[in-house]
């Protein structure tokens, strides 16, 4: 009956066909003999079987992720948890941050330091700007020794700067050239225009996409087809914002470039500002990553790894106009 | 019973999660004791050097700071003594006798003492540390530029390295010695430094003599500098990699 929706109509409604969006490419019912390669480019549309009781819900498989994108973002899950724990590990080196170009210790922003209290007693203490923080168990002082992050945030675990680095910069390499072999692929295939630049609509409905997140109501149906506005903010912040400033601080960090490229300390405001500022975009990352896993089991996640690892998604329709309501 | 399933499903993720977090730390830190894995994380050194090497104009400046801007405390790391009989004797006698010896494959081995070296022309550069740590201190050394001894003892063609033989061993008596790339040794920043924010450098900081080698970081600094060997290969000295620390995991190429 009418409770079908059929893709090819609805998207040919909706916006002009050219338009179409790579997260919704193709698209065909649920279930399926024999599911088509994932990395064909033509539009595969199958019969949804009329037969099907109104009542029931219709699901929808449609293309979502292309194989570049898939591993590229695979590539990224090492790159970023290796990266972050070995970078905690050279952090640990020197446990204190500042701005500017050198390192004026009785003046850091940040320091994360075990500390004798007068009973003999160790404690880690974290200042922020001037305030103390009693961090003992997770931040200066863990597991019976004195050591800003703890064992289990630093690659290796043990305290060993020599290798943290080489860790560091192994992977710093993969995710460099990662990030510039999706970037190219994200601009021709013109991903970055047609599912991650934000359009002017989404801009204006902002304030209502903030409101379904707040209280966790998710898109459904033809709107879980296409990323939501905060979806592609957070997305191309983190790819055109903070991986950008991440690797651009790591390099002003390098005696050598600054001796290349001496604007880089310009521009970040000396060497040490570079590097607080490499921590910051850090815990964007970190901050990104733990809201993306959130997002990910909340909004279905078997779906959504299925989606990530074969390009897959399955989408949803509870009955008529399913897409348009909350 | 909806409600059930969805508490499993929370269960299992959260399992599954912390126990893969588990084993890939475990992991890392095996493939960090392993032989085989630390020589492929190695690799990059060399693309990193390449890469440096070809972006870098060959005599550019590390930054040079105005005199605001010299750090209150310089601080000493690694040996602040090196604390031999040999040394002390040095210091009770001003350092009067101390002399650096520049041979190995040159034309003319030559010796100079401190106050020989302090009669060439000089180097003034205020100019920021970088420690492997994460710290930068900015200070203003004096001292003679390391290409101007080279003009004068001739490497041969098949030199390829200048390695530091230094003054200090530490408690296993293990001695410091220090290696930089031949052509790195004529960069116009490169020193032999004897003076630290305008005094003679103390011996925490590397008396007499110090490397000062502004395109890398701090561990290539070598303090109390004897003799400047000029080498083919880095192979049969110390543990081979070049080093003090680069025998113990440290990259010979320290530009970042």
């Amino acid at each position: 009956m009418a409770s079908l929706i059929h893709e090819g109509t609805r998207i040919g409604q909706g916006q002009k066909n050219e338009q179409v969006s790579e997260l919704a490419m193709r698209s065909e019912p649920f279930p399926l003999e024999e599911p088509p390669a994932p990395d064909g480019l033509t539009a595969n549309q199958g019969d949804v079987s009329a037969a099907l009781p109104a009542s029931a819900p219709v699901v929808e498989r449609i293309y979502r992720h292309r194989l570049p994108v898939r591993i590229s973002h695979w590539l990224n899950v090492p790159c970023l948890f290796i990266l972050i724990m070995s970078g905690l590990q050279i952090f640990n080196a020197h446990p204190a941050l500042y701005w500017g170009d050198r390192s004026d210790r009785d003046q850091p922003l940040l320091s994360i330091r075990p500390m004798k209290t007068e009973s003999g007693e160790m404690k880690g203490i974290t200042t922020i700007l001037g305030h103390k923080f009693d961090t003992t168990g997770v931040l200066g002082y863990s597991d019976g020794s004195g050591r800003a992050f703890p064992a289990w945030a630093t690659v290796p675990s043990a305290r060993y700067l020599a290798m943290g680095r080489q860790w560091h910069l192994f992977f710093a390499w993969l995710l460099v050239i990662n990030g510039l072999f999706f970037t190219a692929y994200a601009l021709i295939s013109r991903h970055v225009t047609r599912d991650l630049a934000p359009s002017g609509k989404d801009l204006r409905d902002i304030g209502k996409a903030v409101k379904d997140h707040i209280v966790l109501r998710h898109p459904k149906g033809d709107e879980a087809k296409r990323y939501n506005v905060l979806q592609k903010l957070a997305y191309i912040g983190i790819l055109f914002v903070v991986a950008p400033l991440i690797v651009l601080t790591g390099l002003t960090m390098s005696p050598t470039i600054d001796t290349a490229f001496p604007w880089l300390l310009t521009i970040f405001g000396g060497r040490q500002a570079a590097r607080t500022t490499h921590f910051i975009a850090c815990f964007s990352f970190v901050g990104f990553i733990v809201i993306h896993i959130l997002q990910v089991i909340l909004t279905g996640f078997f779906n959504n790894i299925r989606s990530m690892l074969t390009g897959w998604f399955v989408v949803k329709h509870e009955h008529e106009g399913a897409g348009h309501e909350a | 019973m909806k409600h059930e399933r969805a508490m499993e499903r929370r269960q299992f993720l959260k399992g599954t999660l912390g126990a893969a977090s588990l084993v890939a730390l475990a992991g890392c830190d095996n493939l960090t004791q392993s032989g085989w894995f630390p020589s492929i994380l190695n690799k990059t050194e060399k693309l990193t050097e390449r890469v440096q090497r070809a972006v870098t104009p060959t005599n550019a400046l590390a930054r040079e700071y105005g005199d605001a801007d010299i750090s209150k405390v310089f601080p000493a790391n690694g040996n602040t003594d090196p604390g031999t009989e040999d040394y002390a004797e040095h210091v009770a006698k001003n350092f009067s006798e101390w002399t650096v010896e520049v041979g190995g494959l040159v034309q003319t081995p030559m010796s100079w003492s401190l106050a020989a070296l302090k009669e060439l022309p000089s180097r003034v550069q205020i100019t920021r540390h970088d420690c492997v740590e994460g710290w930068s201190a900015i200070s203003k050394w004096t001292g003679v530029p390391l290409g101007d001894l080279m003009h004068k003892v001739q490497p041969l063609p098949t030199a390829k390295f200048a390695v530091f033989h230094c003054a200090d061993v530490d408690d296993e008596g293990v001695a410091y010695y220090e290696s930089m790339a031949l052509a790195d040794c004529y960069h116009p920043q490169t020193l032999l430094a004897y003076e630290l924010n305008g005094n003679p450098l103390d011996v925490p900081h590397g008396a007499p003599l110090r490397l000062r080698f502004e395109r890398q970081l701090g561990y290539k600094q070598a303090k109390y500098v004897m003799m400047i060997e000029l080498v083919e290969t880095l192979a049969g000295i110390g543990d081979g990699k070049g080093g003090y620390w680069e025998d113990q995991g440290y990259e010979w190429y320290a530009g970042i």
